[in-house]
């Protein structure tokens, strides 16, 4: 045996398993990671202090752009926020298709989660465009209600910004006859597949309580045996009129947050078939003037994204712009327990375990 | 036994294998866009717009300017409309902003050029062209909103009659 010394290796910023330009700084002995420290920061655009400039009702895009995997999720959280702070009553129609909506960008976003993780494990192209397949329907669909395929701008305060097409409901019903299938194919391809069980079980444990200490949310945290989901928790929408299961991991290894996901999926499907039959007819936008000047104060809405509980904490002067917008992000608080989940692990799972808890740097640094 | 998963997992692969392929060919064959797509090249009708700047303020990143003087006939003529689709990102506020529905997205989506004062699309640009636009932001331009029937719906305005014919979009 050749003794050896502790040595730093610069994981990143332009790592392509990084998921966007997150710098690991690892401390290696030999492959082993000895230390881990994230820094963070190499995608900062500033997007709470420029919410600031803007109106309300200006927000809602430039949250778009930062989960840009689950756009309507944010539009969601930040409309909530805002309805909460100026009081806007929402009409019945419009929560159904909030609802909707944000199930069909949770299969989306899960769908590119899982083909990215797989990519990174070495399973190169082929699960991925297989995911990508399920998330172009998706996308289509997206594009076919609001004009456009990554950022929405859909979901306003008071509602959303047109009503669903004629052509959506055939499209979408579509979508829900023929993915649970695919979805079938899925697990029955990566379910029992020796070399991502190699890779996944036992890699990367997020014991139950330490999740619970870091705040982590979402999949990552339901994995590790906590059921907590804030679609159960503080339901907003119509959420508590919805009948779904929160599945909930066991070992809170990566294959369980990767089982999470497959699981959350099936669940999605089915709240789109019990909001497809409630939908009422009616308004799907309440009347609300261009310029919304709250009365001063404060105000937090939380929703469950794809990747945890995604808050949004607005604090107003009584200005036609927030004083203070702040975003509870789930991938940087996630990221947090990034050193107790990789010390001990090799190299080549640093990478599993942080496509595993599934982030967007868009999102981590706004 | 081990390789028992792999070998399932190859049997999904060998039925996707049978599957039609969905990849399109890009430059040469264009992919269908819906009708609500948001696109950049922005129509504007002259004939309708005031020039009271609702778009400008309610842009988010300031892209349009408006420049404005009082007629004789006790309007506002618009000496400069310019739309700087370099900084867009349409979101389609501006189109939702407009009272007089002046304003429309486009559907054109390829915006290379070579020079960055090119991306400016001026007043003489996005005139008329009504035609091309694909964002209706009320039920009733939904209701009409087929391509046939839009062109019954903007007739009484003079001047779009000369409208250009729609330019090869990709």
């Amino acid at each position: 045996m050749l003794p050896t010394q502790p040595y730093m290796v610069n994981m990143g910023p332009q790592h392509p398993s990084t998921h966007g330009v997150l710098r690991l700084r690892l401390v290696l002995d030999g492959e082993t990671v000895l230390d881990a420290e994230p820094v963070l920061g190499y995608l900062h655009s500033s997007k709470e202090k420029l919410q600031e400039e803007h109106t309300y009702l200006q927000t809602i895009p430039i949250t778009d752009r930062m989960d840009y995997l689950s756009a309507m999720n944010n539009n969601l959280g930040c409309a909530l926020a805002i309805e909460k702070l100026a009081g806007i009553q929402v009409p019945e129609r419009a929560t159904y298709i909030r609802v909707i909506m944000s199930e069909l960008q949770r299969i989306a976003s899960h769908c590119f989660a899982q083909g990215t993780l797989l990519q990174d494990m070495g399973a190169w192209g082929t699960p991925l465009m297989y995911f990508l397949y399920e998330r172009e329907q998706i996308l289509d669909i997206f594009e076919m209600v609001c004009g456009a395929r990554l950022t929405y701008n859909y979901i306003r305060p008071g509602g959303v910004s047109q009503d669903l097409p004629p052509e959506f409901f055939p499209l979408v019903r579509k979508f829900l006859a023929e993915f649970p299938a695919q979805l079938d194919d899925y697990e029955r391809y990566l379910k029992d597949n020796e070399i991502l069980r190699a890779r996944t079980v036992g890699i990367g444990v997020f014991p139950r309580e330490l999740a619970i200490n870091a705040s982590a949310t979402g999949p990552t945290l339901r994995a590790s045996g906590v059921p907590w989901d804030i679609r159960k928790a503080d339901p907003y929408c119509c959420y508590d009129r919805l009948e779904f299961e929160v599945p909930v991991g066991q070992r809170g290894d990566c294959y369980d947050r990767f089982m999470m996901r497959l699981y959350e999926m099936r669940e999605s499907l089915s709240i789109i078939h019990q909001a497809l039959e409630l939908l009422p007819p009616g308004e799907w936008k309440a009347p609300v003037p261009l310029v919304i000047r709250p009365q001063p104060g404060d105000a937090y809405a939380h929703i469950e994204s794809p990747r945890g509980e995604l808050g949004y904490y607005l604090v107003s002067d009584g200005g036609a712009s927030p004083w203070r917008f702040h975003v509870r992000a789930p991938c940087f608080i996630n990221l947090t327990a990034l050193r107790d989940l990789l010390v001990g692990h090799k190299v080549a799972d640093v990478v599993v375990i942080v496509g595993s808890i599934d982030i967007v740097m868009g999102e981590v640094d706004r | 036994m081990y390789g028992l998963g792999v070998a399932k997992g190859m049997l999904v692969v060998l039925k996707r294998l049978l599957r039609r392929p969905v990849t399109r060919q890009y430059p040469e064959e264009p992919a269908p866009l819906a009708p609500r797509f948001r696109g950049y090249d922005f129509a504007w009708v002259e004939e309708r717009c005031t020039g009271c700047a609702t778009c400008a303020k309610a842009c988010p990143h300031g892209c349009i300017e408006i420049v404005t003087h009082p007629s004789e006939d006790g309007r506002y003529s618009i000496d400069v409309f310019d739309v700087d689709t370099g900084l867009c990102m349409v979101c389609g506020l501006c189109v939702e902003a407009c009272p007089y529905d002046a304003l429309y997205m486009g559907r054109g989506f390829e915006l290379a050029q070579y020079q960055r004062g090119d991306l400016v699309a001026h007043k003489e640009d996005i005139a008329n062209r009504a035609l091309l636009s694909a964002y209706y932001r009320t039920p009733f331009q939904e209701q009409v909103g087929t391509r046939e029937n839009i062109q019954g719906f903007y007739q009484p305005i003079k001047g779009l009659e000369k409208a250009p014919a729609a330019k090869p979009q990709g």
